[in-house]
């Protein structure tokens, strides 16, 4: 395909002009003003991020450049792309717009592509959509299919031909987001906006498709508004940063500026929350392993464990023969990306999945065949943090009831008792004593997070398990929550298992760092060696694809780890 | 979308009286919506108002047939001493629709609340327990389904009581044939929300402290599960009264002298009908409709406020789009990224 990059008069102009757009939304508690003022430009051939934390408007921003907002929002102001007004263009108009000229990446993959039809025909919707218009007449089958192929063969999927007729669900999580992109591309359109477009995929793959963008920026002078809270895919991949917050935009400059020298005052104190790898490392200065005195609580000796298989298909082996042990006072972070067993470990160790062979002893108690009723004595001894504080709350019940709920089921205090043990703990996790009142919707994210600390703390276990506590948090929030975390590790003393996907996070909290991936332990050691020197190949591709939040350094590494990641 | 609704703003709780079922949803609703309940809600009202007080609006008793000026007249017209007429019998229409709206709240009363004492716990115990109890109930409950309900009922109703009727007797009997083909409902629901709570992180984060199961039921998901139980509540107290009716009309209700009913009326009306008495049967018939259709609006007014998408909602007000109005949220996010 000849690719021509001036079809639709690009070339002269911004491609797209954002001017005082402001947008409300009304809902049962009064009007919320998402977008309060925002302008902004993006020329052709430009990336420009917009990044915020949640509540800070970029998804509305992003929604409106497309005309997707819902029936409650309200907007003013203009979005004009190549001349067109999308606030206030007729329907049609708005259809014709886009796909032609501007066109969706969406967060989840998964979701975006309709289950029952090929990716090759969701591909030439858009082209049949389109064909109608401009003159250029109804658009054949085979001729649609064609450029369904081309624009998968720009995407980087192998065998397109084939592939075009496979369903979504034969492709893999970075590979549909590969077809969603070349779905996006099928018009060729000026503008892309990209709503976090890497969020739901794993660090490897995020690389991947940072690449790409990247790639089709260079290639076809494709514009992406990209659509982030990820500061490392910020440095990447942005020439351009627009740091929102309350629906406001606090400061706009080159990525290269930004990074270096921010000027806010909001901006620099999100740029120092980002974990940086490397920085602030807990095992800094270790030799060897700490903590090895104590007593050893966790110990796995080729620990297996299966999922049933459907009938006839053999079982799903999550984790595969894996040997740790976690000492009393010991941080060890667990690592690996989604599907390498990481949580089904820390599950087994709370007695919730059943292990399948090996052994895994839990303060001295067997968890093959574990008894629950011989097993809930010992749950007092374990605390547990979940990965989103909204769910991990029954939404029926007051914060200090929640916080209570362990105490009361496992030494029947008087509620004096209890309400004076709330209080204690809530203020270890710095919550006002008051909070115990309220109800868990009332807290915010970082709040509710911490209230889920002090359940965990409150009967003060010697083991932690703290599965992604972090990752449902905004940056800032989960600097604060980590920082806290650390705090209070120290000063209970409690051994901790700390389950993530992100290795700057890890590296921050854990001494003793294991890397799994599918199923296996590829590699453990100290937090400093892991990260600054890894062995296995799998790590390795790991810490190469984690960006880093500095332009200059992850150009750098982006060169250095080039020859890692095509391995 | 990352609009996270100001979580400080709503931080008080309103009263607890603005919070219950119909208040909150009367509260939440506007316009056409607003409207439809409203309606419901009156012609509920005056249903439960009849029923509260039929001893003193009704001029005479349900089984009255004559006062103290000699007997009744058979058959008349509305008017006079008589405002809805008489029937075949000599009782009063009037009167006898106001004590009918006695026996049908105390049939939905015991149907209902039978039935939702049983279903919802049968199904918490089905769905959080699962395996195989959980695939007999669910056997069990597909297979009262499959029968048509007014059957089971008919079945039901000379079980219970041979097919004769005291009033209590009556009640009782159309009750708990009402109850026994609402179960599998309550069941099914509680049971599909039992189930999708069970997976969800604060009754697993139970489980991981130690809780005992049936602390888990009564303490985690109970009260979780039953919230959509108003709305079936309303939904069920309208077919209840249809099934009442539909008994009374193929004679396994109540006898005209333990209580009245509509549709024991309604079928001693039929006759009628053909010689041009019309007040007979069309004001018992009225009074059913006038339920049925009340207490249908109050359950799909508050089916449609309990989901987002389908509430109406005052549009956003225009032109002022300052921030100062959202002051409250404003500041609780910046205490928030302050302090936290």
């Amino acid at each position: 395909m000849t690719t021509n990059i001036d079809t639709h008069g690009r070339g002269a102009g911004p491609v797209l002009d954002i001017e005082h757009l402001k947008v409300t939304f009304a809902t049962d508690t009064g009007d919320v003003y998402a977008v309060k003022d925002v302008s902004l430009e993006v020329n052709p051939g430009e990336v420009v991020a917009i990044v915020g934390e949640s509540g800070s408007g970029k998804t509305v921003t992003a929604k409106t450049i497309l005309g997707l907002l819902p029936e409650t929002a309200l907007s003013s102001g203009a979005v004009l792309i190549n001349g067109n007004n999308v606030i206030s263009v007729s329907p049609s108009k708005l259809r014709e717009i886009r796909g032609r000229d501007v066109a969706m990446v969406f967060q989840e993959p998964s979701t975006a592509l309709n289950p029952v039809f090929t990716v090759g025909w969701q591909i030439a919707e858009g082209i049949r959509a389109h064909a109608g218009r401009g003159g250029s007449g109804r658009v054949n089958a085979k001729d649609a299919k064609a450029r369904a192929i081309e624009a998968l063969r720009k995407v980087g999927i192998p065998d397109p031909e084939t592939r075009v007729n496979y369903y979504p669900h034969q492709f893999s999580g970075g590979q549909k987001q590969r077809v969603v992109i070349a779905a996006a591309l099928a018009l060729n359109p000026g503008l892309i906006v990209a709503d976090e477009p890497t969020t739901a995929l794993d660090v490897t793959v995020q690389a991947e498709i940072l690449e790409l963008l990247r790639d089709l920026r260079d290639q076809y002078g494709t514009s992406i508004v990209l659509i982030t809270h990820n500061m490392g895919v910020v440095a990447d991949l942005a020439d351009r940063v627009v740091v929102m917050y309350q629906g406001d935009v606090v400061e706009e400059a080159s990525a290269r500026t930004l990074f270096a020298e921010p000027k806010q005052e909001y901006t620099k104190k999100l740029l120092a929350a980002v974990p940086h790898l490397g920085r602030n490392s807990a095992s800094e200065g270790l030799l060897e392993r700490a903590h090895q005195g104590g007593k050893v609580l966790v110990e796995a000796r080729g620990l297996t464990i299966e999922y049933p298989g459907r009938l006839g298909s053999p079982a799903f082996k999550a984790v595969d023969g894996v040997d740790f042990t976690l000492s009393e006072g010991e941080v060890f972070g667990l690592v690996g990306e989604s599907g390498s067993g990481k949580t089904t470990i820390g599950r087994a160790i709370a007695g919730l999945n059943k292990t399948t062979g090996g052994s895994l002893k839990v303060l001295d108690y067997e968890m093959l065949n574990l008894k629950e009723r011989t097993f809930k004595p010992l749950r007092k001894e374990i605390g547990f943090v979940f990965q989103d504080p909204a769910a991990s709350f029954n939404p029926q019940l007051t914060i200090g009831d929640c916080i209570a709920e362990p105490l009361i089921i496992h030494s029947k205090p008087t509620p004096a008792q209890a309400r004076q043990r709330t209080r204690e703990l809530l203020e270890s996790v710095q919550l006002p004593a008051s909070y115990a009142e309220r109800f868990p919707h009332e807290l915010s994210g970082g709040q509710r997070q911490r209230a889920s600390l002090a359940r965990a703390l409150i009967l003060n276990p010697k083991l932690l398990i703290a599965d992604e506590p972090t990752s449902a948090l905004d940056v800032s929030v989960q600097a604060k929550v980590l920082e806290l975390f650390k705090e209070i590790q120290a000063e209970f003393g409690f051994a901790c298992l700390f389950i993530s996907h992100d290795l700057a996070v890890v590296d921050i909290l854990a001494h003793w760092v294991g890397v799994l991936y599918k199923g296996k332990m590829v590699e453990q050691g100290l937090g400093n060696q892991v990260m600054g020197n890894p062995q296995h190949g799998y790590t390795r591709k790991l810490i190469a694809s984690l960006p880093v939040p500095d332009p200059d350094e992850q150009a750098r590494r982006r060169a250095e780890f080039r020859a890692v990641l095509h391995s | 979308m990352s609009i996270e609704p100001s979580i400080a703003a709503e931080n008080r709780r309103a009263p607890w009286y603005r919070r219950l079922p119909v208040v909150s949803h009367f509260n939440k609703s506007v316009g056409l919506q607003r409207g439809m309940l409203v309606a419901g809600l009156v012609l509920t009202a005056v249903f439960l108002l009849t029923a509260i007080f039929a001893p003193l609006i009704a001029p005479y008793g349900f089984s009255q047939i004559s006062a103290a000026d000699g007997s009744f007249p058979a058959q008349e017209a509305p008017g006079g001493k008589h405002l809805m007429g008489t029937t075949v019998g000599g009782y009063d229409v009037f009167s006898r629709v106001v004590w009918g709206a006695q026996t049908a709240v105390l049939v939905i009363v015991v149907a209902v609340l039978m039935s939702i004492f049983i279903g919802v716990a049968l199904g918490l115990v089905s769905g959080y327990i699962g395996g195989w109890l959980d695939r007999i109930l669910v056997v069990i409950a597909d297979a009262v389904y499959a029968f048509p309900s007014l059957l089971v009922a008919i079945v039901m109703a000379i079980v219970i009581s041979g097919g004769r009727s005291s009033l209590w007797g009556g009640i009782l009997a159309a009750a708990i044939s009402i109850t026994v083909v609402f179960i599998p409902q309550y069941f099914r629901v509680i049971r599909a929300e039992t189930i999708r709570l069970k997976a969800e992180p604060f009754v697993e984060s139970a489980k991981v402290v130690g809780a005992s199961n049936i602390r888990i039921m009564s303490r985690h998901i109970f009260k979780n599960a039953t919230r959509t139980l108003p709305l079936i509540f309303t939904l069920n107290a309208s077919e209840a009264i249809l099934t009442l009716a539909g008994l009374g009309f193929l004679g396994f209700g109540i006898e005209p002298t333990s209580a009245a009913e509509w549709g024991f009326d309604l079928n001693k009306a039929l006759a009628d009908t053909t010689s041009g008495i019309w007040w007979t049967g069309v004001f018992p018939g009225l009074a059913i409709v006038l339920t049925v259709l009340g207490l249908t609006l109050v359950g799909e007014s508050i089916n449609d406020l309990n989901d987002p998408r389908l509430r109406g909602r005052r549009a956003a007000s225009a032109g002022k789009g300052g921030p100062d109005s959202t002051t409250a949220a404003q500041a609780a996010i910046a205490a928030e990224v302050s302090s936290s």
